[in-house]
């Protein structure tokens, strides 16, 4: 199964499409394949339905949240300094991330091929946040998108029953993101260490001291 | 009446008893357990009930669907906050005198959950609970050591007196505040007529202990 | 599987197409039902006894097993894997050392890899024939079955326990291979397990298969056809009881499955009766797995000496690892940052996706047969909502 291709094939047969191969550094291999949200769902479509491919089966479906990060490169540069030149170690400060990915393990069980690795992002992390639904052409989407709707907060468009599914109706926030604060709620351990020995102190200190 | 006259009494074919004894002896010996499982304890707390282990033993094999013939609630698993408005409420359904044994780690403080933003750490935040057993499922072995404990517990109650159980004291509360729903968290987050934040003295927690940085 | 098709199935559900005459009831199913095999809840609409829409409500049990694994080290999500399906402890584990182990393409020794081929069998039978017992239950054959399901049970738990320390928390794999090796007399033990299951299933069969209140019961009851199991991503028995023939242990050959012959037992109706018989006879595939895997265990380390589990740092990069559970297709999608932590962690559950039809199967069917259907697809509710 070879990515390049199937990415030359969706370019023919989805016109406007701009799709990107993601690398995967770790020995697996499982590259994955980075399909904008405008044009994913006619992507998804020509997967499930072109007869050479016939991913058919959409095993499953993950919500990841990369929160903006600021990633420091040092990148070594010739530099004049005092007139002479010297080799100088440049910090460079690029940010990244800045979005919620939806990631979508696609297999073929007719031709037993797979998984194919299929990527959506949102523009942000928070206003702009609408993604495609693929639950109309894979029901097994159905509940994992109702889940990362509920746990990442990612719109789907075109899903037919869009609520949450593991927390309460009523609650508020996205607890799988990573800047999310859950509730103050511990009672402290005779062992408190770490984490948790710090917000004991901080409980202490609000109650001015047991 | 005088221990030693009792058992000679019994020799003789006579069983003297007090009211007391009488009833409690009734209430110890048919524990009906809600039929109720939770998480991973649920499959501990059937594997008691079964033929190997038989729960039917100790009187308690009569497993209730419903709570208004159940006087027992085993609380087998991780209690989430989702579920726990749905735990009390049975509880204040079942009709008195009642008992809770929390079973496993997650029942009794979260156990490896804990750190869960939807786990509640710990049961006996919303209602009165009489046997803890700890385990990571407790073994059926240890619930059975529960129910003893409970029928103990049930044994020396007394029928009047300051000291005497919930149910024979109209002030006591027999129903408990069922939490509600909030944006974030449960509210409330505890029943403090029922718990109270364990006293921990957190100035030398973490300090002066050797193997710690 | 003459088994299947020599029984008539007469039983075509007919749905209400006349809802005016009278009037609907909404019932609230769970979460504290005895039937719902933990606290899954189900609203319900019926039209006397029909069922004309059912819409499941999760997250009762939902333990926070993906955000807990983010600030957990690889080792240490190991025990969190164990909570996931409790009753097959040892097929979670393996799912999340394979998706490890593809992460940071370690290889296994071969003593580890037949020694998770017979433990993760060993979980398989326990798990289909408590599943069979509860099944009964279901039916309304209260106590006995499950009493000579639990019976067989027991006796596959105290392998576990000799052997790991647990009776259901095992906790027995490792990235790189398993953590222990079998203790004297173990596979002996064993081996008169493997050897009195059939008759287990002799018994059971002869006392249940052709019962008539049981097939009067499950047959042509839930129905889902290939095309809807495949789309709707239903994997494991309940995909191959409506003949979608995709095992795991034969698509991948995960491990060391190409050394071992054994058949797929496949169904052609794809209701509860198929679900039910399909679960019996992959327990007597998984007996002769077990047979040639004892006989052929080789001697060996069970760890790979190369690597190093405790601060273990796999490169940037992401994995995703499945095998053929006993309740479907598990998988643990991971993604490493390089971290000690997995950056994201996340679990394809099995049961969470079996049931997204369970409205499908259910529509126009009796609310009896609402508990049988759903005891038919194989829930743990500490999977469904993790």
């Amino acid at each position: 199964m070879n990515l390049e291709e199937i990415k030359s094939e969706i370019e023919t047969n989805v016109p406007g499409c701009r799709l990107e191969i993601i690398p995967n550094g770790s020995p697996s291999g499982q590259h994955s394949l980075l399909v904008d949200a405008d044009h994913a769902f006619a992507a998804a479509a020509y997967l499930r339905d072109a007869p050479n491919r016939q991913f058919d089966y959409c095993s499953n479906a993950t919500g990841i949240d990369w929160p903006i990060k600021e990633v420091s490169t040092k990148v070594k540069t010739k530099k004049i300094v005092d007139g002479v030149e010297k080799d100088v170690d440049e910090v460079v400060k690029t940010q990244t991330g800045g979005y919620l990915e939806v990631v979508y393990h696609l297999f073929s069980v007719e031709l037993r091929q797979g998984p194919l690795v299929l990527r959506m992002r949102t523009e942000d992390r928070a206003e702009r946040i609408h993604l495609p639904s693929l639950t109309p052409l894979w029901r097994s989407a159905e509940y994992q998108e109702r889940e990362i709707f509920d746990l990442y907060g990612v719109m789907f468009d075109g899903h037919p029953d869009l609520r949450r599914l593991l927390m309460w109706e009523g609650f508020e926030d996205h607890p799988m993101r990573r800047d999310y604060v859950d509730p103050d709620d511990y009672e402290y351990e005779p062992t408190a260490h770490d984490e948790v020995l710090k917000r004991a102190q901080a409980h202490v200190a609000a109650e001015g001291g047991r | 009446m005088d221990e030693q006259l009792k058992s000679e009494l019994r020799r003789q074919g006579v069983v003297a008893t007090s009211l007391q004894e009488l009833y409690n002896w009734g209430r110890r010996s048919s524990l009906w357990p809600l039929n109720f499982g939770l998480a991973c304890c649920a499959i501990e707390m059937i594997a008691a009930t079964m033929a190997r282990y038989d729960l039917a033993r100790f009187g308690a094999e009569v497993f209730r669907p419903s709570p208004r013939q159940a006087d027992l609630m085993i609380v087998a698993g991780t209690v989430t906050k989702k579920m726990a408005p749905q735990v009390v409420r049975l509880y204040n359904q079942m009709p008195e005198p009642k008992y809770v044994i929390s079973m496993g780690a997650c029942a009794i403080s979260g156990g490896p959950f804990k750190q869960g933003y939807n786990v509640l750490k710990g049961i006996d935040r919303y209602i009165p609970v009489d046997v803890y057993i700890p385990g990571c499922p407790p073994r059926p072995e240890a619930l059975i050591d529960a129910f003893l404990m409970l029928q103990k517990k049930i044994d020396e109650q007394y029928l009047t007196g300051p000291n005497r159980p919930r149910h024979l004291n109209a002030d006591m509360p027999s129903e408990f505040v069922v939490p509600e729903f909030g944006t974030h968290d449960l509210v409330p987050t505890q029943n403090s007529e029922v718990w109270k934040a364990p006293l921990v003295n957190i100035s030398i927690a973490g300090k002066n202990e050797s193997g710690r940085d | 599987m003459s088994v299947l098709t020599d029984t008539p199935i007469d039983l075509t559900p007919d749905l209400p197409n006349d809802r005016s005459e009278g009037q609907l009831l909404e019932v609230s199913m769970g979460p504290q039902h005895p039937s719902t095999h933990g606290v899954f809840r189900m609203d319900v609409t019926l039209d006397g006894e029909k069922v004309v829409k059912l819409k499941p409500v999760f997250g009762y049990l939902h333990r926070n097993h993906e955000k807990i694994a983010e600030n957990e080290s690889y080792l240490g999500c190991m025990p969190y894997t164990d909570r996931l399906d409790y009753i097959c402890s040892i097929t979670n584990n393996w799912a999340y050392a394979l998706a490890v182990e593809t992460l940071a393409g370690i290889q296994v020794p071969e003593r580890a890899e037949y020694l998770r081929v017979i433990t993760g069998e060993l979980t398989r039978l326990q798990n289909h024939a408590g599943l069979v017992g509860f099944l009964m239950q279901d039916m309304g054959a209260s106590g006995t079955p499950l009493m000579y399901a639990f019976r067989e049970r027991e006796k596959v738990l105290d392998l576990f326990e000799a052997l790991t320390g647990a009776r259901m928390m095992c906790n027995y794999m490792r990235f790189g291979g398993c953590r222990v090796d079998v203790p004297s007399g173990w596979l002996q033990a064993a081996q008169k397990v493997i050897d009195g299951f059939p008759k287990f299933l002799d018994e059971f069969e002869s006392l249940l298969m052709s019962n008539e209140i049981l097939m009067a019961r499950t047959q042509g009851v839930g129905v889902v056809t290939r095309e809807q199991a495949i789309n709707a991503g239903i994997s494991g028995p309940m995909a191959r009881a409506s003949g979608v023939n995709y095992d795991l242990r034969k698509v991948d050959k995960y491990g060391i499955y190409d050394r071992f012959s054994f058949r797929v037992p496949l169904g052609e109706h794809g209701d509860v009766y198929d679900r039910y018989m399909l679960r019996v006879l992959e327990m007597r595939e998984s007996i002769e797995i077990l047979k040639q895997a004892m006989r052929d265990l080789p001697a060996g380390p069970i760890m790979d000496p190369n690597t190093k589990i405790r601060g273990f740092r796999p490169k940037a990069g992401e994995a995703y690892g499945r095998i053929e559970g006993p309740k479907g297709e598990l998988g643990f999608y991971l993604i490493s940052d390089g971290s000690p932590n997995p950056y994201r962690f996340r679990v394809r559950p099995p049961s969470l996706i079996n049931l997204t039809l369970l409205e499908d199967m259910c529509l126009g069917q009796n609310v009896a047969d609402i508990v049988i259907i759903l005891g038919s697809v194989d829930i743990v509710l500490g999977e469904v909502d993790r």
